[in-house]
């Protein structure tokens, strides 16, 4: 098949709204809306409950919103789901291949089922399929999480899909294999497929060309990463001392200080306008007899994220 | 200082493949002792040990005073565990699933009434008492898990992942319980895999293919690894592992 390239969005979701409950009383997508170009890495940041895989099941066409419209590639979520079907890969959160098949047959399966062949895309999936294929011959369900994940992404790319949905793929995964794993997706968009990834790690937010990051149903921000943290206004203090608990409660407690907040080794304070370091720091001094370290920093995503969330 | 936990070359074999490697650790009572290692490092495996629900294959270790080997009916009742996985019974109400865990703890009904209405009393859940915990936001379930898990006061509790999903503000008002918690005394040994989160501990050990790696204080973890951050210190470390990632 030769898929028909198109100058439209990759992606586009304007007014969707999604409960669930008989009385429709949770909330799952208030009012969402949003655009995804062609070719773009975009990151939807947020924690359980934001809304993640409910927006992905209902782009991926498996789940109807209650109102609103999606298009995927220009097709429309509803009424052509049977295209949509055929060009985008989801790889959901929870590991969703056939356990008692081996990991050659999961494959073969999955392409057979896409009208293609492996060896017709294996190019797309080398770089990620030979780390398991010295397992081939083993079941699937046998697997470590690590190489599940691997046999998941391979079989999501083996039709070679235009847009790529990937829901949480790295929860649960230590630092060094998440780190792998975005090297991946790196190289999946520069052979210009469109992916859209969701994740609760704030620190991968970075990694994306855009994100959206999302509470409660809602989109509190869609910018890129930089843009995020230059949007927040407020002057951000980092200050540690060898009192770390005794150190928050004073530094909460300065009239000038907006939010405070542990954040690794130091304590990051939010100040309101017109209050600055040198006042925090002769408060600091006066009510506290232990020495304090302060230093005037940026922001970070995970910043930007609690100062939206207060705004809510 | 008062030894709660001790490890002496504690080690599991499954048939040819070592899971933990000869460990060896000693952690002070009141301790938040962070617990790291990359996927299929061992570190499940080694926290099974510790709470008497798997047998070492060989080396010693006490919790909360008792042998692993011997008295690992006392450990289970001397420590409180909770999981991101498993927490709470989301089809039992609040005061059920206290009244559920204490029971299972053997406590008398009065310490569940007591202690069942100072824990909502803190959590200023007053009012969701007879609520199902699964109509609960997320958030507010993590921090009843967690209380839940040292309902019995154990000396000692176990979080595996205990933030993981968690929203970045509730990921910090978790942590405050767990200094609270510390104040009063409980030793908190505890898994994540946010590295912000191995700076709240005392300390840290890091666990590759099954051995320790690395046990410091997250400043000296630092300075001795020249990272600047435990992010850092982490990908030095288990950027070295040979086996294959769980």
């Amino acid at each position: 098949m030769i898929r028909q390239t198109n100058t439209m969005n990759a992606v586009e979701v304007s007014h969707l709204v999604k409960t669930y409950g008989k009385k429709k009383e949770v909330l799952a997508l208030d009012d969402i809306s949003l655009v995804v170009g062609q070719g773009e890495l975009f990151g939807i940041i947020g924690p359980d409950g934001a809304g993640k895989t409910s927006l992905f099941r209902i782009l991926t066409t498996l789940l109807l919103a209650d109102s609103g419209r999606a298009s995927v590639d220009g097709y429309e979520v509803v009424k052509q789901y049977k295209e949509i079907r055929n060009w985008v890969g989801y790889m959901p959160g929870k590991f969703s291949l056939y356990p008692d098949l081996s990991v050659a047959e999961n494959l073969n399966f999955f392409a057979t089922i896409f009208n293609t062949t492996v060896k017709k895309n294996f190019d797309l999936i080398r770089d990620i399929y030979v780390q398991i294929e010295p397992f081939q011959h083993r079941r699937a369900g046998k697997l470590s999480g690590g190489m599940k994940q691997k046999l998941a992404l391979s079989c999501t790319l083996i039709h070679r899909p235009s847009v790529l949905f990937l829901d949480e793929p790295t929860t649960g995964v230590d630092a060094v294999s998440r780190k792998e794993f975005w090297e991946m997706l790196k190289r999946l968009k520069q052979q210009g497929i469109t992916i859209l990834v969701s994740t609760p790690y704030m620190d991968e937010a970075g990694l994306c060309d855009r994100v959206a990051l999302m509470q409660n149903g809602s989109i509190l921000s869609i910018n890129t990463p930089q843009r995020v943290v230059s949007e927040f206004r407020n002057e951000l203090i980092a200050a540690k001392s060898q009192k770390m608990l005794q150190l928050l409660e004073a530094l909460k407690g300065y009239e000038g200080t907006e939010n405070a907040y542990p954040f690794g080794e130091y304590h990051h304070v939010v100040m309101k306008k017109g209050f600055g370091m040198n006042g925090l720091k002769s408060y600091i001094d006066k009510v506290s007899a232990i020495p304090v370290d302060m230093v005037a920093t940026e922001p970070d995503i995970e910043d930007c994220f609690i100062a939206l969330m207060k705004d809510e | 200082m008062e030894k709660i936990i001790t490890a002496h070359k504690l080690t599991k074999r499954f048939g040819d493949f070592t899971a933990v490697n000869q460990i060896s650790f000693a952690i002070q009572k009141g301790e938040i002792f962070g617990f790291l290692g990359a996927n299929g490092a061992g570190k499940t495996t080694a926290m099974r040990m510790l709470c008497g629900l798997s047998m070492p294959s060989s080396g010693e270790a006490t919790v909360a005073g008792f042998d692993i080997y011997r008295e690992n009916e006392k450990i289970k009742r001397s420590i409180g565990y909770m999981s991101q996985k498993f927490s709470l019974y989301d089809d039992l109400t609040v005061k059920e699933n206290m009244r559920f865990y204490g029971g299972i703890y053997g406590m008398t009904d009065t310490f569940i009434r007591d202690k069942t209405a100072s824990i909502l009393e803190q959590l200023h859940l007053e009012k969701e008492g007879d609520k199902l915990v699964g109509s609960l936001p997320l958030g507010w379930k993590q921090k009843l898990a967690f209380s839940v898990a040292i309902f019995h006061d154990p000396p000692i509790v176990f979080l595996d992942e205990p933030t993981g999903g968690v929203d970045p503000v509730t990921r910090r008002e978790f942590w405050s319980m767990i200094y609270q918690a510390s104040a009063a005394g409980i030793t908190i040994f505890v898994t994540t895999h946010y590295m912000d989160e191995a700076e709240y501990c005392n300390r840290v050990s890091i666990m590759v293919d099954g051995r320790i790696e690395a046990l410091d204080t997250p400043a000296q973890l630092k300075q001795t690894y020249q990272a600047k951050s435990m992010d850092g210190v982490f990908l030095k470390l288990a950027r070295k592992a040979t086996r294959a990632a769980d």
